[in-house]
């Protein structure tokens, strides 16, 4: 995964609150393999009726959002469950950071391990960014250092972890900050394995003791 | 003298393997992965890597699996794929397995649990958000994304921000008929979805204290659906007598050193919380939601709530969008609200007892709507057979299936048609959850066998005290 500071990026406003993961992704689509691309199933049942036809006065679905990269939204956005495809979601339909007041903690750690930006803004500046953005979408900048989003003449500042931050300005995931830490933990297995073996179970306990 | 530390604190220490800004690298004693896991292992298949530590990683077949016509292939090649692949990575890597034909599968939560394997102490991570269900235990049990997961299989470590310590008491008698699930939702319908968000709750009090194991699972279970990143319950007589002999917990001497630890294992007094919260157990009644969110929960007896007098604007027009999704009118009674079927299952309440509790309202009655009753694993499924309580299901009408996640997620077919409505005892009633279109309604066991027995949403205290009488 490559890093990024500053991105470019036409906003697209979803005034909603409480999109959860299960809005961003039907779990029916979660069996399919992600090399064919999740970005077709992004909000797939708010933006299509029954019929499974678009629904053009959805936000995503007008032809002036197309390439749409940031999305800024409400409250609790992506709370519900674990599922990272909820991610893959909206990284594969091509966006690159969310901005809204609240994220599900789960949520804004999947978007952070695969470079997209959870941009938390404040309630007060989330409906300034929908109401400037409520004319159709606008060019937009977010930029990670400054830790601010700049769009139709407002600038918003932003909440960021200093681990976030350098994680996506890098394009690490946890594996590569953790083999940092690979003796810590060998040793913290040995002290545990020690103290109570029992702690691996069963068949395995041969192991646990090694 | 050390300072007095709360559960909490203690069992987040002892896993820390080092710190980095503000996140900590914790151990993970217990790594649950079933299909869905999937994206994980294809990851650390890419990176050429290991898993770190087969003997603390435990696969379950339950998410896609099909409920029924086990002795046939999987029908959908999709799901007969992730299964198939779930064994293989399980035989590549040398993992145990509850695979779909095991004795011992189930749905993670409460397969898990059962085997022993999930012990006071212990870390527990899945790639599933119901894994705060472990914390019933005493455990540290939270829910982690593919990216995790495959971190915690290449690594057994996790980085996790601490939450904040929050104590939930509940206090007092719980009325006939009121059960964890009830206590459950009325606290998230009063904190809200997001109440308890960035903390790891601790729920005590004497109404806590008196739930059976089963109850104080279904109580953690729904602990995400209140913001929380886990909720925790100290371990005590109940945790380990429930626990004592199975087929993972600690034996003989081992079990001497482990209770040594676990006796320790509660809030110093005099610990500080960051936030206390309480509620009076005699207050809260039978629980059902109307909304598209757990926290839109009320009492059955209340009616649907009417957002033109609700002052807060981004409220009322969530109320509405809420109500015109799930086809309610304000200001009706929810109670006498026609379902179309019932659904008893999922990780939330389908353990022996919340069966048992379904089949004492079902007990020779009749259900006027379809229903299909999920056990929450195959163990559980064979003691209810042992019991009966399958013939009692039977002889209502309603189907009674293998285990499984099923109409909880609605990811193996079993799923609730678009406008149909389902009162269901799973954990989640967001838009789409069941099937496209399907509207739920969350309640206890008790509450939708009531509902299969009238057809419409009621309250299920009439029907026990006829069967206490
Ligand atoms: S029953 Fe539902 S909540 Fe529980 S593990 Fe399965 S999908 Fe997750």
């Amino acid at each position: 995964m490559t890093g990024w500071r500053r991105h470019e990026g036409l906003a697209v406003a979803l005034p909603v609150e409480g999109i959860d993961t299960d809005q961003l992704i039907p779990a029916r689509f979660m069996s399919r393999p992600r090399s064919a691309g999740y970005g077709g199933y992004l909000l797939h049942d708010m933006r299509r009726d029954a019929e499974g036809h678009p629904v053009p006065a959805f936000p995503l679905e007008r032809p002036e959002t197309a390439g749409a990269s940031i999305l800024v939204t409400r409250r609790n956005f992506g709370g519900g469950s674990s599922r990272e495809a909820a991610v893959y979601a909206l990284i594969d339909a091509g966006f690159r950071a969310v901005v809204a007041p609240s994220f599900g903690d789960i949520f804004a750690g999947n978007a952070v391990n695969n470079g997209l930006l959870p941009a938390q803004v404040s309630a007060e500046d989330a409906e300034r960014l929908l109401a400037a953005l409520a004319a159709g979408p606008l060019g937009a900048e977010v930029d990670i250092d400054a830790g601010a989003v700049t769009l139709g003449g407002l600038a918003c500042p932003f909440a960021l972890s200093e681990a976030q931050r350098e994680k996506l300005v890098n394009g690490w995931d946890d594996i590569d900050v953790t083999r940092r830490h690979e003796e810590a933990i060998a040793a913290h297995r040995a002290a545990l394995a020690a103290a109570r073996p029992w702690l691996w179970p069963g068949a395995t306990r041969d192991q646990g003791a090694r | 003298m050390t300072a007095p530390r709360t559960l909490f604190a203690k069992l987040w220490e002892a896993h820390v393997v080092t710190s980095a800004g503000d996140k900590d690298l914790l151990w993970v004693d217990r790594h649950f992965v079933h299909e869905g896991s999937h994206h994980a292992f294809a990851k650390l298949a890419d990176r050429g890597l290991p898993v770190a530590e087969p003997g603390l990683t435990f696969g379950v077949a339950d998410h896609y699996v099909p409920t029924r016509h086990r002795d046939r292939p999987i029908a959908d090649p999709d799901i007969a794929r992730m299964v198939r692949t779930l064994e293989e990575n399980a035989a590549t890597h040398g993992f145990s397995l509850f695979g779909l034909h095991d004795s011992r599968q189930g749905i993670v939560h409460v397969a898990g649990p059962e085997a022993g394997l999930t012990l006071p102490g212990c870390l527990v991570v899945c790639g599933d958000s119901h894994t705060s269900t472990h914390g019933a235990f005493g455990a540290l049990g939270f829910g982690i994304g593919a990216t995790e997961v495959a971190h915690v299989l290449a690594t057994q470590t996790v980085w996790q921000k601490r939450p904040k310590a929050m104590r939930l008491t509940i206090d007092g008698p719980l009325a006939p008929g009121v059960g964890a699930k009830d206590m459950a939702l009325a606290w998230i319908a009063k904190l809200g979805a997001d109440g308890a968000r960035g903390h790891a709750v601790e729920y005590a009090g004497s109404a806590v204290r008196g739930l059976s194991m089963a109850g104080r699972m279904t109580l953690c279970n729904l602990s995400i659906e209140g913001g929380a990143r886990m909720g925790l319950v100290a371990p005590d007589a109940t945790t380990f007598d429930w626990l004592a002999g199975r087929a993972s917990a600690p034996r003989g001497a081992d079990w001497d050193a482990a209770m040594a630890w676990w006796a320790d294992l509660a809030t110093d007094a005099g610990a500080a919380y960051d936030r206390e919260v309480t509620l009076d157990a005699a207050e809260i009644a039978p629980v059902v939601t109307w909304g598209t969110s757990p926290e839109d929960a009320a009492p059955i007896t209340a009616t649907v709530p009417d957002p033109a007098k609700e002052a807060d604007p981004a409220r009322a027009e969530k109320i509405r969008a809420a109500l015109d999704y799930m086809g309610l009118v304000p200001g009706r009674p929810l109670e006498g609200t026609p379902v179309d079927r019932i659904f008893i299952g999922s990780c939330t309440n389908a353990r022996l007892e919340d069966l048992r509790a379904a089949a004492s309202v079902l007990k020779g009655r009749e259900a006027r709507v379809p229903g299909t009753i999920s056990p929450g694993s195959s163990a559980v499924k064979r003691q209810a057979e042992e019991e009966g309580l399958d013939a009692i299901f039977r002889a209502a009408g309603l189907d009674w299936v293998e285990s499984g996640c099923s109409m909880c997620v609605g990811m193996n077919g079993d799923h609730v048609n678009p406008g149909e409505r389902c009162a269901s005892t799973t954990n989640r009633n967001f838009r789409g959850r069941q099937g496209p279109g399907a509207r739920t309604h969350l309640m206890s066991p008790v509450m939708a066998a009531a509902a299969a027995v009238t057809g419409t949403l009621t309250d299920a205290r009439p029907f026990l005290k006829e069967r206490a009488a």
